[in-house]
């Protein structure tokens, strides 16, 4: 890429100030160091993996309100999680938090259960018990 | 407390974390060097792991493998050391630092309060360097980014140990021994052979074969995928590719600079043509990203569009195996 084909469209990085470097080649084709403040092809991706997430918070809440999953899936969705992650942070097996995950397991868990997943999602035990989507 | 510590920003953070630690330790080598002795190209297809809802791909090699790999080609030691306890994580990273020694960490980077929104996920193969630690706040180099930062005790432990796939475990690691005249023309060409042999392996998951394998599967996957998950797992493809420190393109050009500098070190003309190659590549690469993003703003695109998308990742493939048997012979 030359160094005046840079691409400097508005993107995600200036939310935290952020410029990415570049190598590019000047005028006599050798390599030299650019910045750029982003780049649309780039922001693409990123918007439609964030949408993607978006859409399963959401599918997630509804799922809870209509009492077919338990909290854990929810702040799972909202934490950009999967199983194996969520699962990884409360150490526990996937198949077990995939119990928990049902409304009616999850009704019947231990506070010190509950806890593991509170801190895991950065709430309170309070905040994931009381959440019902609604 | 605070080490005399020069923040240089780079393209990627394992490159930029190794070339700034050896700076101050008095070896200038350039980041374009360290990614090309530490054979940082690389491309791999695991389609049965799935990461963010869609298949493994990645264009870089393991986390760790450049340093790695880069050190023993120029005979420097380094210290690698996890830790199960937290607390005895922080205590050693502490003691580095009171005694002068800058310190590279591997750390997750969903929980990494300066990136962006959109950056943060659960991706725990990213590196930075603490050089210090002042009014209970650890300073922060992170190569990719413009300017040096800070994170809190807290903070920093949470990245330190992140969890899930790679996950750190309070990884940290420093340069213990430089030799004195390191042997730049060997390592060069051992960081060359070793990407020839890595991007020609007769493997299907492993470099150029492995590219065309997930060519040959993007009409694959728009028929029997549909066309939203077929545009996710694009969409994957051009984050792996084009995000902070991964790279298609970016990855293509950092060579290029890489054997510009070779060819004047090997006194090798052939490395410099060589360069202008990979150049080329890597554009073709941004184009493709392009092309891509493209798919995802006309939704209701043609159908023919993911067979123009694969012939276009066959076609860099081409080129790609072309360029590293010319690579091989010209060293």
């Amino acid at each position: 890429m030359k160094k005046q084909d840079i691409p400097q469209d508005e993107s995600n990085l200036q939310s935290a100030n952020m410029t990415e470097m570049l190598y590019v080649t000047d005028e006599n084709n050798n390599y030299t160091t650019a910045q750029s403040i982003g780049w649309e092809a780039k922001k693409a991706a990123l918007d439609e993996s964030m949408e993607l997430i978006n859409e399963r918070i959401e599918e997630a809440r509804q799922n809870v309100a209509n009492n077919l999953v338990s909290p854990i899936v929810y702040f799972m969705e909202l934490n950009k999680m999967d199983m194996q992650v969520l699962a990884a942070y409360v150490n526990m097996w996937q198949w077990t938090v995939k119990r928990h995950a049902k409304p009616k397991t999850f009704k019947k868990l231990s506070d010190s259960t509950l806890k593991k997943y509170a801190d895991a999602f950065d709430i309170s035990v309070d905040e994931l018990k009381n959440f019902n989507g609604k | 407390m605070k080490i005399n510590f020069e923040h240089h920003q780079t393209a990627h953070c394992e490159n930029g974390v190794a070339s700034n630690l050896l700076l101050n330790r008095g070896l200038k080598l350039s980041e374009p060097m360290i990614f090309g002795i530490g054979s940082g190209l690389f491309f791999v297809y695991l389609p049965f792991l799935k990461v963010n809802f869609a298949p493994g791909f990645s264009y870089r090699p393991m986390p760790g493998a450049i340093f790695s790999k880069a050190a023993k080609r120029l005979g420097i030691k380094i210290k690698r050391q996890k830790f199960s306890n937290p607390q005895e994580a922080q205590k050693a990273l502490e003691k580095n630092l009171e005694q002068n020694i800058p310190t590279g960490l591997q750390v997750g980077v969903f929980n990494l309060t300066y990136f962006p929104e959109e950056y943060k996920f659960h991706f725990n193969a990213h590196n930075l360097v603490v050089y210090g630690k002042e009014d209970g706040k650890f300073l922060i180099s992170d190569p990719v980014m413009d300017f040096a930062t800070t994170l809190s005790e807290t903070e920093l432990e949470k990245v330190r140990y992140a969890k899930g796939a790679l996950a750190p475990k309070g990884h940290m690691y420093f340069p213990t021994h430089i030799p004195e005249n390191v042997n730049l023309e060997e390592a060069i060409k051992k960081g060359i052979k070793d990407t020839c042999k890595n991007m020609l392996a007769p493997v299907p998951i492993i470099g150029v074969k492995a590219m065309r394998w997930v060519a040959k599967s993007i009409p694959k996957w728009a028929e029997k995928k549909g066309t939203k998950v077929t545009n996710h797992y694009l969409g994957q493809l051009i984050r792996m590719q084009e995000e902070i420190g991964t790279g298609g393109g970016g990855f293509r050009f950092i060579y290029g600079a890489f054997l510009q500098e070779a060819s004047v070190i090997l006194k090798n003309d052939e490395l410099k043509e060589l360069s202008k190659e990979i150049t080329a590549i890597g554009d073709l690469w941004r184009d493709f990203a392009v092309d891509i993003a493209r798919v995802y703003k006309n939704r209701n695109s043609k159908s023919d569009i993911y067979n123009k998308l694969s012939k276009s990742m066959l076609h860099i493939a081409d080129l790609e195996e072309a360029f590293y048997k010319k690579l091989r012979k010209a060293i």
